[in-house]
């Protein structure tokens, strides 16, 4: 009778109405860097929740404490569950840190659109930028894309964080990705640091110093100000603002584009986000 | 109302002020909104009459962090206010000059009850009619001022500026009711009686925090209602628990603060007469440990915050 | 077309109440709003405007989504029951039936929100044409017709009698069930009824309203005006003016943690409030001019940019009457208006 009511007759594309979540079971949380956790995801009766593309987001909801909007940073080409990448800063992630393999939390998704990984992205070189905890949305798209080796070209990561403590999917990192042919990562921490011999300084600065030419895409995420100059860098090495794809993070409760707290402009975050392009980002109002 | 302006005008064309808060021209000669006019020019609609409620002293906080002094203009009820956040150290007197300027009485077109109000005549200050002329598109009717007063300046504190620079304008008494007596009318009702009353007024709020944001005593820079780091922040209105705490938790967290000045009651959209629970703590005090009005003076210590051996302590009894 | 004299209306009510919920304008403690109709209710038609719209009805300012029950360390789920009774909202005013229409836009599009969704199926609307318009009404200007809103019925009170005609299947639906408490009558004394609103409408300060300078092109062309910050000044940043409005659809959802377990709710929240878009790291709308713009730009602007021009403003003039500071959008429009001359 209680799954009955979830069914919601007026959307049939969706089990249940889309506001009410599905118990999900953490089963391996993994400690990435002191306040970045990936929790693993599965259904209770095992496998994953929900299929979802690169680059869209899920809500994770603790019950009694929060929810809150996530990138799922598993790739859909994981058959068997997802994954969260989560950084401890608020009430809700702070309890999600807490919590132990084999506890129980709630999860409502797939939201939002997703990066145009059979389209647009398609048959191209990467270029993907990304700073501290920012990697989590990426990595679903470069796993996707390294399953699907052969749909695109050179691909090149410029991954970077405050210390090499900071770097989450370390291990990822170093033993799959690096090791894929035709995949450059290029690692970088902020400030010199014993037993790091790879490159030391920011991200902005690292990409100027790779200069890429622009016959390729690029996917740009991480904290607001390297954003800035990271596209400053990308403008002044040629790219155009239609080559270059980022993520948008706006305060949602929805998740469906009703709610209106990640409303800016004509469009909503949380439904019409998170991937835009520099030129559509260019078009909103000022407000994000 | 020329005068005002005037010396307004002169104030600001000799940079004696940066900018003046004052009420400006509405759509309609009622509703006029509080505005800052930092140029002479826009003076010009500059309004002052008797629909110009709005108590200006708690937008002086945020005047306190521009630059250069406000004129704000202050009725009577207002300086009260003023002082108390001057004595919560919540405003800058340094960057106030203060005109208190008379009053007759302000009016509440809510209660004009004469549906389809085009023009209201005789609101006009200094020269305010005993009876209004209310044109409507059904046709004109007329009103006593004194019915279309609001609660407040039926009960009205006086007409003296408790604190000012200057005043402009003369002031008319207004009083002519007892300020407790509906207070002491439920007083007397039985317990179920004074919860039934409160829950059916109680039950209509809406929880728009209109009354706590135009509120001159509520100038928390972040509410405990607002606070997400705990259940006070419930925007819901399912259980008239919510209601009864939101709304008995701000007079306690106002008594001994709250001059009166009824704005509380003034802005709420669904009509609650919140000002009766301020008015209640301020009775009891008064009975507790001697008259006090909040506002009246900086000196004078208040009954809530300071002690003394002989202070009454009332004890858990129903009040 | 039918006919029922006003003393009889109780008669009528007691009928619809028959089988389904009837909500109508109630007055409580001196105010007029949508509540349940009982034998004890003091029905009040002759009020224009209900403080609350009756989105309520539709989207409750408070309405619970789900329990979860910890049992074991296992949770369990319980979303709340969908609205599967029929129930009729007697007296809904054209700008507030048009309010439906905007919400429609919202929640039932796609992913459709089922609780809205059911109620809306579940729902009968006898809408009322407003006899006496009121000063602070400019309808007009966003296309209602007061004197012949929509609704699944219509109805007129003219004098003494309240006249009641079928629009859609389920108004002849119930109105078949009310059987012969309803007469026949012809439509002359509407006809007549109809033009006196009409020429009352003229009238009205605000009927002529110009938004030539919104609709969907002003998503781009007035978002950086200067005038916002004039305009914003003395705004409270309460949110009487959204939970007032027939259109506003903001919502949050939040916790009660209750004995038996967490009951997961939503609420009508406002984006004139500061922590609106608050994140843990950060706010995207820090100013109150910032919100204050967010609301009419989404009214005036981003709605009808997403909705083939249709404002997300019904001109029902709640917010004009009950602003604390007197701002509302009548004062932006014109604000706007002058702006080019």
């Amino acid at each position: 009778m209680a799954e009955a009511m979830h069914e919601c007759k007026y959307n049939p594309g969706f089990m249940r109405d889309t506001l009410i979540p599905q118990v999900g079971i953490i089963t391996d949380i993994r400690t990435e860097t002191p306040d970045v956790k990936t929790f693993r995801v599965e259904a209770p009766n095992g496998g994953k929740l929900f299929e979802h593309m690169p680059g869209q987001c899920a809500m994770v909801c603790a019950p009694g404490v929060g929810e809150a909007m996530f990138s799922i940073t598993s790739s859909p080409t994981n058959k068997l569950y997802q994954e969260f990448s989560i950084k401890r800063c608020g009430v809700l992630t702070e309890y999600l840190h807490s919590l132990k393999a084999g506890d129980e939390i709630l999860v409502r998704g797939p939201y939002g659109n997703n990066f145009p990984v059979e389209t647009e992205l398609k048959g191209q070189n990467l270029l993907f930028i990304a700073g501290g905890i920012a990697l989590a949305p990426l990595r679903s798209v470069i796993n996707y894309c390294l399953d699907n080796r052969e749909n695109y070209g050179q691909i090149d990561i410029v991954y970077g964080s405050r210390s090499a403590d900071d770097l989450v999917q370390r291990k990822e990192i170093e033993e799959v990705w690096s090791k894929i042919p035709g995949v450059n990562v290029h690692l970088t921490i902020d400030r010199p640091q014993d037993g790091w011999d790879d490159h030391v300084g920011f991200v902005p600065s690292y990409l100027q110093e790779l200069a890429f030419d622009t016959n390729r895409t690029a996917i740009l995420c991480g904290p607001p100000i390297m954003i800035k100059f990271c596209l400053q860098g990308l403008k002044e090495m040629g790219f155009a603002m239609e080559q270059v794809y980022t993520t948008l993070e706006l305060r949602m409760k929805c998740g469906v584009g009703k709610c209106g707290r990640c409303n800016i402009g004509t469009k909503y975050v949380c439904k019409d986000g998170p991937v835009f392009r520099f030129d559509q980002v260019d078009a909103l109002p000022n407000e994000y | 109302m020329q005068e005002l302006i005037v010396r307004a005008k002169e104030l600001l064309e000799k940079g004696e002020v940066a900018r003046v808060l004052g009420w400006k021209k509405g759509e309609q000669e009622y509703d006029a909104e509080p505005a800052f006019f930092e140029t002479a020019e826009s003076l010009d609609n500059f309004v002052y009459n008797g629909f110009c409620g709005a108590n200006l002293s708690k937008y002086m906080i945020e005047a306190g962090k521009k630059e250069g002094k406000t004129l704000v203009f202050l009725k009577p009820c207002d300086s009260y206010s003023y002082n108390q956040l001057l004595r919560e150290h919540r405003v800058d007197r340094e960057k106030a000059y203060i005109i208190g300027v008379g009053c007759k009485g302000k009016l509440a077109i809510s209660k004009i009850p004469f549906d389809g109000i085009l023009k209201v005549s005789g609101a006009q200050y200094p020269d305010a009619q005993e009876i209004l002329t209310v044109e409507t598109l059904y046709g004109t009717e007329t009103i006593p001022y004194k019915d279309a007063m609001l609660e407040r300046c039926h009960v009205c504190k006086g007409k003296d500026h408790v604190v000012y620079d200057e005043l402009l304008g003369e002031s008319a008494d207004t009083v002519d009711a007892d300020r407790f007596a509906e207070v002491e009318r439920i007083e007397k009702m039985s317990p179920e009686e004074k919860f039934a009353y409160f829950q059916s007024e109680l039950s209509k709020c809406i929880r728009c925090n209109a009354c706590r944001n135009v509120c001159p005593a509520c100038s928390c820079r972040k509410c405990v209602f607002d606070s997400t780091a705990f259940d006070s922040e419930q925007k819901a209105n399912t259980t008239s628990f919510e209601e009864k705490m939101f709304h008995i938790i701000r007079a306690f967290h106002v008594a001994g603060r709250c001059t009166d000045c009824g704005e509380c009651s003034r802005v709420c959209p669904q009509g609650i007469p919140l000002h009766l629970f301020n008015r209640k703590f301020i009775k009891d005090i008064n009975a507790l440990y001697g008259e006090y009005q909040a506002g009246s003076d900086l000196e004078c210590p208040a009954p809530l915050t300071s002690f003394t051996t002989t202070d009454a302590e009332p004890g858990v009894g129903r009040g | 077309m039918y006919k029922i004299s006003k003393e009889n209306l109780n008669a009528l009510y007691a009928a619809i109440a028959g089988g389904n919920d009837l909500f109508l304008p109630v007055k409580n403690a001196g105010q007029t709003n949508f509540g349940l109709w009982t034998e004890s209710a003091d029905v009040d038609i002759d009020t224009l405007k209900t403080v609350k719209s009756a989105k309520d009805i539709f989207f409750p300012q408070s309405e619970s989504l789900y329990q979860v029950r910890r049992q074991d360390g296992k949770l369990e789920i319980q979303g709340e029951a969908l609205r599967e009774k029929p129930f009729v909202v007697f007296g809904i005013r054209g700008c507030d039936v048009k309010g439906m229409e905007v919400l429609d836009k919202v929640f039932l599009s796609d992913p459709v929100d089922g609780y809205y969704a059911a109620r809306r199926q579940m729902g009968t609307i006898v809408s009322l044409a407003c006899g006496r318009p009121e000063t602070s009404c400019f309808c007009k200007v966003f296309g209602v017709d007061c004197a012949e809103p929509a609704g699944d019925v219509v109805t007129w009170l003219v004098g003494d009698t309240l006249y009641w005609e079928a629009k859609t299947k389920k108004g002849e639906a119930l109105t078949e069930k009310l059987g012969n408490l309803l007469e026949k009558a012809d439509t002359a004394d509407v006809e007549k009824e109809k033009e006196k609103i009409h020429a009352i409408v003229e009238r009205l300060p605000y009927s002529n309203l110009s938004l030539e300078k919104w609709g969907a092109a002003a998503a781009d062309q007035n978002f950086d005006s200067p005038l916002w910050e004039q305009l914003y000044s003395p705004c409270l940043a309460c949110g009487t003016c959204t939970f007032v409005c027939p259109t506003c659809q903001c919502y949050d959802i939040k916790d009660y943690t209750t004995s038996s377990g967490v009951q997961r709710y939503r609420c009508w929240d406002s984006c004139m409030y500061s922590d609106f878009t608050m994140m843990a790291h950060g706010n995207n709308r820090t100013s109150q001019m910032q919100r204050f713009r967010q609301r009419f730009m989404h009214k005036l602007a981003y709605f009808p940019a997403n909705n083939n021009g249709m404002f997300s403003c019904v001109g029902c003039g709640r917010c004009v009457d009950k602003c604390p500071s007197h701002l509302n959008i009548v004062k932006v429009i014109k604000a706007f208006e002058k702006e080019g001359q």
